[in-house]
């Protein structure tokens, strides 16, 4: 392939003495020679002296000139030749480039006067502090960074709370279509990932109190341990945590991106509250969706149960059936159910709030939606912890 | 480096005649849209070209096309005298070298400073010092007038010129031949527009570019463009220097160049 890499530029010049063009796939590394002469060191430049082909000569050269004075430079071996390779030259040596021998090459003349008129500066480092300093400005920073996210959340749940009033006292404000079309994504579509997932959760249960309680002779208890772990505590919190996963990190990028986008903005000039348009739809259709999807959970997580009892301890399916609704009591479906909503603000609001926190640049959108993901999974099991504590002083 | 295939290349080779770009009845379709219908065009050695057309005529496709990021339904497009799409991956690194692309925002990595950005690419490609990197990289930023106080700020710091301006330095990171640029005056302030076509007409004078330039910018064509390439009726309808479009009689043309705003233009340009 014919390599005029340099040559666009240095024109018909390059080729002396019937040598053929340049290839890019035989580059010549650049190299140079001094030569000591009558009237001083001469600077012999040969190969390609261009970006690519470059290397480690800088570093040799500035090696060799090192309180060398040079009387002249020889180009008449030098090929192609680059601003790369000319700022190389310049940068060798403190002394100034002699002006003879460049004769050979004027466009490699007018090129290096070009690199040298620019005089081109590195910019001073940013100021880098010393370790301690800067560890105690991290910790100050955390501190600082926690206040302000309390301090926003809360600003983003009074917002919420307001915005919640407005819309249930004049429903005619809710955004129906906005409202229907993220049920299906956030929770029609869920239904598949949902349900698999609760029903090996359902099986793996099973299994382990078919192991545990067959040793006591009590294998029996297995449909009860099933149904109660399935309703009280794995249905809903496995489905909030997929929920978040799946909706949290979408709600938190697409808010997030629409505030990029500066859609956010325009609609807050055009009198449209995004709290209204935006979250309030999300939020709904959660708060929905998630006790329904629950309920899917709950089905699929007990025919998992069902499907091993069936296989490992020969119960049959209308005997797992009758013993759940004779001696597991109800209270417990109420329990699991009941989180449901609580769960579905968390993740809504999680999301939301991240998503609105998002600034200009892609790397934040990246920070929120991960932070989006991970605060609304540890929300869920925190807030699962102290629902176990209350309902377990209630006695339910 | 034996003698035997570089004579063999040397006979296969084109000559230096050869157009950096060529695009030979290359057609695009959106589904049923069709965007490009047998379009022809030749970018020449050391042009400046300017490609214009309405909004929707396919500029920014075109240029996807030539760059390969999209993969055309019909036609072949040649950058150096080659197929862009029949190249190993090492042809293709070795033409990307040759090539630098200025993308309409600027499309700088928000995650590295100025300096690094315009290091990037050589980073990337040459086995040179980071030191020495650092080194060019001022030098390119240089060249596209910013000073070193830039050096370290990161892309979202910085205003819509320069970031242009910085997308330019990077671009220019390995001393291409080809250069496209993709509405480089776009979001610029008349003055910093003006600055902007100035910078890019001494740049192709100094380095020997050839220019590809996608513009809307009636001034730009009139100060820096040798030929300017209209993109209308799904072809390029013709390639001409601008005085001789100003005489044209395609109707889209004459539109555009005689209109209110391509008289102003002109008159700004012969003053």
């Amino acid at each position: 392939m014919p390599c005029d890499h340099v040559g666009a530029h240095l024109g018909p010049g390059r080729l002396r003495d019937g040598e053929a063009l340049c290839y890019e796939g035989l580059m010549q590394a650049a190299d140079f020679r001094i030569v000591e002469a009558k009237g001083g060191a001469v600077l012999a430049l040969s190969g390609d002296w261009t970006a690519t082909a470059l290397g480690r000569a800088p570093r040799r050269l500035a090696r060799a000139l090192q309180g060398r004075k040079l009387s002249a430079v020889d180009l008449s071996d030098l090929a192609g030749v680059d601003t790369v390779g000319l700022l190389a030259v310049l940068r060798a040596s403190d002394e100034p480039l002699p002006a003879k021998g460049w004769s050979a090459r004027p466009e490699a003349k007018r090129l290096f006067d070009y690199v040298r008129g620019l005089e081109p500066e590195k910019g001073p480092p940013p100021p880098r502090l010393d370790p301690i300093t800067r560890s105690l400005v991290r910790i100050g920073q955390g501190v600082f960074d926690f206040a302000q996210e309390m301090t926003g959340s809360m600003i983003f749940i009074g917002r919420l709370v307001m915005a919640l009033g407005a819309a249930l006292s004049r429903p005619r404000t809710i955004r129906w279509p906005a409202w229907f079309s993220l049920t299906e994504r956030a929770g029609m579509d869920a239904i598949p990932i949902v349900a698999v997932t609760n029903f090996f959760i359902g099986a793996v249960i099973a299994f382990l109190g078919a192991d545990l309680l067959t040793d006591f002779g009590a294998s029996v208890f297995t449909v009860d341990l099933i149904a109660i772990s399935v309703l009280r505590e794995f249905a809903v919190v496995i489905t909030a945590v997929l929920l978040a996963g799946r909706s949290a990190s979408a709600f938190a990028a697409e808010l997030g991106s629409m505030k990029m986008t500066q859609e956010v903005d325009a609609m807050q000039v055009m009198g449209v509250d995004p709290f209204q348009a935006l979250v309030i739809p999300r939020l709904m259709s959660l708060l929905l969706m998630l006790p329904l999807l629950t309920f899917v959970a709950m089905v699929a997580g007990l025919a998992g149960g069902v499907l091993v009892a069936w296989a490992k301890l020969d119960l049959s399916p209308a005997f797992f059936l009758q013993r759940v609704t004779a001696y597991v009591p109800i209270q417990h479906f109420w329990v699991g159910v009941s989180k449901a909503p609580v769960f579905a603000v968390v993740i809504a609001a999680i999301g939301c709030r991240q998503g609105f926190a998002v600034r200009g640049d892609v790397l934040s959108l990246g920070r929120r939606v991960t932070a989006a993901v991970v605060h609304a999974i540890f929300a869920i099991i925190v807030i699962d912890a102290i629902f176990a504590m209350i309902y377990l002083e209630a006695g339910v | 480096m034996s003698a035997a295939p570089r004579i063999e290349d040397a006979a296969a080779a084109p000559d230096a005649d050869t157009p950096p770009v060529e695009v030979r009845g290359l057609v695009n379709r959106f589904g049923e849209r069709t965007i490009h219908e047998n379009l022809d065009l030749t970018v020449e050695r050391g042009e400046i070209l300017g490609v214009v057309g309405g909004s929707g005529s396919g500029k920014t496709v075109l240029l996807n096309s030539i760059l390969g990021l999209r993969q055309a339904d019909e036609g072949e497009v040649l950058l150096f005298g080659q197929d862009v799409r029949g190249l190993s991956e090492s042809e293709r690194a070795k033409l990307e070298r040759r090539t630098g692309v200025l993308f309409q925002q600027g499309a700088l990595f928000s995650s590295l400073t100025v300096l690094e950005n315009v290091g990037a690419p050589l980073l990337e490609h040459t086995g040179l010092t980071r030191d020495f990197v650092d080194e060019v990289a001022a030098m390119k930023i240089a060249m596209v007038g910013l000073g070193p106080e830039s050096h370290h700020l990161k892309p979202a710091e910085l205003s819509g010129g320069m970031r242009k301006r910085v997308g330019l330095a990077r671009a220019l990171a390995l001393d291409p031949e080809l250069l496209f640029l993709d509405e480089p005056t776009a979001g610029l302030d008349p003055i910093g527009a003006a600055a902007f076509d100035e910078l890019i007409r001494r740049l192709s004078e100094s380095l020997g570019l050839t220019l590809f330039m996608i513009t809307h910018d009636l001034d730009t064509l009139y100060a820096v463009c040798d030929k300017v390439a209209v993109l209308a009726d799904r072809r390029v309808v013709e390639k001409a220097t601008v005085q001789e479009l100003e005489a044209s009689d395609h109707p889209w043309i004459r539109e555009y160049f005689l209109g209110p705003r391509g008289r102003a233009a002109a008159a700004g340009a012969s003053r």
